[in-house]
């Protein structure tokens, strides 16, 4: 039971209840707030996977543009002061029992698979390499350009979408 | 290198324990005599009419797609920024960077024309 | 007086071999010692509360000509003391029907990363071989760490406004985070210029490879960084939304006693940090014509006096300028910082490739930037004229003595 497992169950612990605020909460505001607590969960998860670059940006991406996107979407829609909406809709039994099978399914491949366990320590000069890699004509130059490209038509349908209100 | 993030991980636990004294400080010294005056809403003085609901206005929502879209763009470039600099990597890089900024430079020019800019 | 001058390292050195000798394991002396450091750190935030806020208002007071809060001995300095005492003891009102939780964390939530980014910051070099470093923490990702922690603030923000239950709260709130998202891509721009001359986000690596000041070399990512991290600081003159003798206090209006004391500390606690940040990103940090190297024991002191200075520059700029309108504000990241800094990150990127000699890019970075500043300031100024000469209405608009005389 080394330090990391210790960080890992908390970290875990942090991710979960967040997950769980987000679905059982019957605020909308505060199931944003749950939603965020989620997301620092993960980053630490990246910091315990070596991918401190990966941490910073969940951080900088999910925690301080996209949960600032959803809540300026929760306030958009007048629903957010109807407060204490119904947690539970007519089909609950159905749906505990689907989210039963999938768990049943994961937890059965995650017992039965190898899981390739890898000893090493992620190499100290991890962001240069992932940055060569981006630009390397070998590697990864097209997804990196193609990724812009993506960016553009989301710029563009978000101006034409939301100019039209 | 873990061992680094351990010292961010006492500093988080110290800056929350720093907060929570505090205020369990202000707490013991405080008085607490609320009155219904005292916690009315703030509104200029008067009696505040109608629910706490504002009319939101799009434009906050534009802003903040176009900043999600240029955050993403910047993040990607911080990988290459750290790269940039060695001997492995040539001009070209330089040109793809150009190439990257240059798409999105389009989408900015595209948005400030089409008036998503605006404050209205 | 060799220990003196090589103090913090010896204290550090000292205290390890204490700490062990007791029968600590390695990594508990460490820990411990980490400990200290930060409660050390911590205090420096409290203690950037406390130096300047009087000096703030001390100084702004001349500025305007006036004598500024005079009447805490010794002539207004200890001014935040009875600030200090008043606040903690202020009744700390719940508003009806506010969300108790939301409003009570959002204060907590705000300190918490302000505080958090004095861990990147070099007070001193890096002493080779020693056990214990008084330097930043060696991350690989410092310049990144400090703009994913500012971004972290506005979600505390919105919690403030909305745990009020009060519609000018959220406005402000909406308000403050619209300005706040509009100057972060200026900054990480104007960062990534930093980046790409150094080679590394590493706070320390960046101050050891700063042979001339960078705000020297990049006089246009520099200022631009100033410029953003006072308007993401809501420092004036940016600071529509807490303007003091304008809006009621914004997001804040229904904090009272310990928990607004919690924005103002987390607000000076940021601009200390902005101000060490912009020293040892820009200035060169805690070198001073290699000082720094015969006594490392100066080290912390030097990086804190150029603080200061910067500090100085935005109580300078708050005196001098007056407020910007929150449409001007927006208009100016969006459509002129935001270009101005994609130009300089690509004329940084392709000095960088020209020529490897730090003195040869020093100079062509430094000339690219001035030619882009004429140019700006050339397309600024054919847009300004057209503007005038092509509607004359439209400029009628602006003054409304003149339209109402015209109909």
């Amino acid at each position: 039971m080394t330090i990391q497992h210790v960080v890992f169950i908390i970290l875990s612990a942090i991710a979960l209840i967040g997950a769980l605020g987000v679905v059982l909460n019957r605020r909308l505001f505060r199931s944003a707030l749950f939603l965020v607590l989620s997301f620092v969960g993960v980053a630490g998860f990246y910091i315990l996977l070596e991918v401190e670059l990966l941490a910073m940006i969940q951080l900088l991406i999910y925690v301080g543009a996209i949960a600032i996107l959803i809540i300026f979407a929760i306030m958009l829609s007048r629903q957010a002061l109807a407060a204490d909406d119904k947690v539970l809709n007519e089909q609950w039994v159905l749906g505990v029992l689907v989210a039963v099978l999938l768990l049943a399914a994961l937890v059965y491949i995650l017992v039965q698979v190898n899981w390739p366990v890898v000893e090493a320590a992620a190499p100290a000069n991890s962001i240069q390499r992932l940055g060569e890699s981006l630009v390397s004509p070998n590697e990864f130059v097209l997804p990196f350009e193609i990724a812009s490209v993506l960016l553009l038509v989301a710029l563009v349908g978000a101006v034409i979408i939301a100019r039209e209100k | 290198m873990l061992s680094d993030y351990s010292f961010i991980g006492v500093f988080l636990v110290v800056a929350i324990l720093f907060a929570l004294v505090a205020l369990g400080l202000a707490w013991l010294l405080s008085p607490r005599k609320p009155n219904p005056v005292k916690t009315s809403t703030y509104e200029c003085g008067i009696e505040t009419i109608g629910d706490t609901w504002v009319q939101f206005r799009a434009q906050y929502y534009i802003y903040a797609l176009v900043f999600v879209v240029f955050d993403i763009e910047a993040v990607f470039l911080f990988p290459w920024a750290v790269a940039y600099g060695t001997k492995g990597v040539g001009l070209w890089a330089l040109g793809e960077a150009v190439l990257f900024l240059a798409i999105l430079t389009v989408g900015l020019v595209y948005a400030w024309r089409k008036g998503a800019l605006r404050w209205m | 007086m060799d220990y003196i001058l090589h103090l913090w390292t010896n204290l550090g050195t000292g205290m390890y071999g204490l700490f062990t000798g007791w029968g600590l394991p390695g990594w508990g002396a460490k820990l411990i010692i980490d400990f200290i450091i930060i409660l050390l750190l911590v205090i420096l935030g409290v203690l950037s509360v406390i130096v300047l806020t009087p000096m703030e208002r001390k100084v702004i007071a001349r500025m305007q000509d006036r004598p500024g809060p005079n009447r805490a001995w010794p002539y207004g300095l200890s001014q935040a003391f009875a600030d200090a005492i008043k606040m903690l003891t202020k009744e700390m009102i719940l508003p009806k029907r506010a969300d108790r939780l939301i409003y009570t964390a959002a204060p907590i939530l705000i300190v918490i990363p302000a505080l958090m980014i004095y861990a990147v910051l070099p007070f001193s070099p890096v002493a080779a071989g020693a056990e214990v470093q008084f330097g930043a923490a060696n991350l690989n990702i410092g310049v990144l760490y400090f703009v994913a922690l500012g971004s972290v603030a506005s979600i505390a923000i919105l919690m403030a406004g909305w745990g009020s239950n009060n519609k000018f709260a959220l406005l402000g709130a909406f308000r403050v985070v619209n300005q706040l998202i509009a100057y972060e891509v200026p900054m990480i721009l104007s960062l990534l210029a930093v980046v790409v001359l150094t080679g590394t986000m590493a706070t320390q690596r960046i101050v050891e490879v700063q042979s001339i000041p960078y705000l020297i070399v990049m006089p246009i990512a520099a200022l631009t960084f100033l410029a953003s991290a006072m308007a993401e600081l809501n420092r004036s003159p940016f600071d529509l939304l807490e303007a003091e003798s304008e809006l009621v206090a914004g997001y804040q209006v229904e904090y009272g006693g310990m928990k607004f004391a919690m924005f103002y500390i987390a607000e000076y606690v940021n601009i200390l940090s902005t101000s060490i940040l912009f020293s040892t990103l820009f200035l060169g940090g805690y070198k001073l014509f290699g000082l720094e190297r015969v006594a490392p024991v100066l080290a912390p002191f030097i990086v804190m006096g150029k603080a200061g200075f910067v500090f100085f520059f935005m109580l300078w700029t708050r005196g001098t300028f007056p407020r910007i309108r929150l449409d001007q504000l927006v208009g100016l990241a969006w459509k002129f910082l935001v270009p101005l800094t994609l130009v300089n990150l690509v004329l940084v990127a392709l000095v960088v490739k020209l020529s490897a000699n730090p003195w040869a890019q020093a100079g062509l970075v430094l000339l690219g930037n001035l030619i882009t500043l004429a140019v700006a300031f050339l397309i600024m100024s054919l847009a300004d004229r057209r503007l005038k000469s092509a509607a004359p209405a439209a400029m009628s608009e602006a003054n409304p003595l003149t339209s109402a005389a015209e109909r």
